[in-house]
């Protein structure tokens, strides 16, 4: 088992947003989360690298426990990739620059190791060609795109990805997804906060359904879409449908 | 009116000229260091370190609150009864470089914290620890943004340097003193040295913009003109 979550528990002020979410995640699993908006999704997932601290609950990631008292949290953070909503590039650094910047102050590459493994990574993603370009040079595609390839350059054990194309114009979604899905295949452990429901659909090991701080159902896709077990998942998959109008 | 300057006072004023510019030059100096020590408190340092943000912020307020003169003649005429003797110009130097650490550090707090919150988080995500997000991101980010409040922190500091000559520091207002009191050419001596300021301060806007736009970055401030 690579990660391991149970019973986590987060609160805001009065409003408890995480109320017990225990579930794991195996080397080589993609895992989809899906559920309404402001349901605790993206706070689960901060919570697995403590961007956000959980209240309760305790998280390992293989056998080291990310939440345990003495642990070296920037040690952890660097052996799990975060790809953000909003991309979060370095705005004051080149993609390559971006890509490279953890390699050379957290990993200590040296320079010209540091570039190799960037422009490699910058390759895998389809975007050698802009390695000299800044963020605000490029679309909200790519950038998503050059965030991934600063995720993976860390070599991490596994990526969650917050919404990755939340906040992209429809037309541009589907680069970010083809590398998505060519990741997944690649064997890459992957948890994915999406509405996206045909990545989830197609790409998902399993599916987990959150709503109001828990998990309500958790299932492989051609389960959870043709038989949900629970009411509140039919209905959250019917309303997706037909906001999106799409072939479920 | 009947003018009459002379060539006679050059030698001094350039000379009262160069000690300006290495008041103002140090003083900005070292105040940049310490304001943005700062700054950083201000903005960082929480929890354990919380005494240290009030510290910071007493700082920022004690010397934002009281008048520069008041910090120079505090410097060299009274720290003397605690025992502490400053030459003229070491009192000058430190009250005008604590002076500006307060302003800048407010400077350097306002761009710190334009600088959006995701890149703080991209950083930590990426296992930077705090220390290096704050050097290797946000004040990249941050030092950039801060150039044009800081500009006029400059501006201000070179004009602000004179209140030394007070203390008896022959800067450029000191010198003209001296020679106005010597000549009695009073409008003449003056006219010259606001000539010098403005000379100084039109080069230095220069090189700063010429700074602004080496460093400019896309996407970050304000958008430069194509």
């Amino acid at each position: 088992m690579l990660l391991r979550v149970e019973e986590l528990h987060k609160r805001y002020g009065k409003e408890e947003v995480l109320k017990g979410v225990s579930f794991s995640l195996d080397k080589g699993e993609t895992k989809v989360i899906i559920g309404p908006s402001g349901t605790g999704k993206s706070t689960l997932l901060r919570c697995i690298n403590r961007l956000t601290e959980p209240d309760r609950g305790r998280i390992w990631l293989e056998d080291v426990e990310i939440t345990g008292p003495r642990v070296n949290i920037n040690r952890i953070r660097a052996q799990i990739g975060f790809v953000f909503q909003d991309f979060n590039l370095f705005t004051h650094l080149t993609a390559l620059d971006n890509v490279r910047l953890g390699l050379i102050k957290v990993k200590g590459l040296s320079k010209k190791e540091a570039t190799e493994r960037a422009m490699a990574e910058l390759a895998r993603v389809g975007l050698a060609d802009k390695a000299r370009a800044y963020p605000a040079e490029l679309s909200g595609g790519q950038q998503q795109r050059v965030s991934i390839a600063r995720a993976l350059a860390m070599d991490p054990k596994l990526i969650l990805f917050d919404e990755p194309t939340s906040a992209l114009d429809p037309e541009l979604i589907g680069e970010v997804l083809a590398v998505m899905e060519e990741l997944a295949q690649s064997g890459m452990t992957m948890l994915v906060v999406t509405h996206e429901m045909g990545f989830a659909r197609s790409m998902a090991d399993e599916i987990i359904f959150m709503e109001k701080g828990v998990i309500v159902e958790q299932g492989p896709p051609e389960q959870l879409f043709r038989t949900p077990k629970h009411p509140r998942t039919a209905e959250f998959l019917r309303r997706i449908s037909d906001l999106y109008g799409g072939d479920q | 009116m009947n003018l009459a300057f002379s060539w006679d006072w050059l030698p001094r004023l350039l000379q009262g000229l160069g000690l300006t510019v290495e008041l103002t030059a140090l003083s900005m100096a070292m105040g940049a260091f310490l304001g943005l020590v700062l700054a950083v408190l201000r903005v960082y340092a929480h929890g354990l370190l919380y005494p240290l943000y009030l510290l910071a912020s007493g700082y920022v307020h004690l010397f934002r609150g009281t008048p520069l003169l008041v910090q120079v003649m505090t410097f060299y005429f009274a720290l003397p009864s605690v025992g502490v003797r400053l030459s003229p110009f070491v009192a000058g130097l430190s009250a005008l470089t604590l002076n500006t650490a307060a302003y800048q550090a407010e400077y350097f707090r306002g761009a710190i914290q334009s600088v959006r919150a995701g890149q703080m988080q991209a950083a930590l995500a990426l296992g930077f620890s705090r220390l290096q997000a704050i050097r290797y991101v946000v004040l990249p980010q941050a030092l950039r943004l801060v150039i044009p409040p800081w500009s006029n922190e400059l501006i201000y500091m070179v004009k602000g340097s004179a209140v030394v000559y007070l203390i008896g520091v022959l800067e450029l207002m000191g010198q003209a003193k001296n020679i106005a009191a010597r000549t009695f050419r009073n409008f003449e001596v003056y006219l010259v040295v606001a000539m010098f300021y403005l000379a100084l301060i039109f080069v230095l806007t220069l090189a700063l913009r010429w700074v602004e736009r080496r460093t400019r970055v896309p996407g970050l401030g304000v958008p430069g003109r194509a």
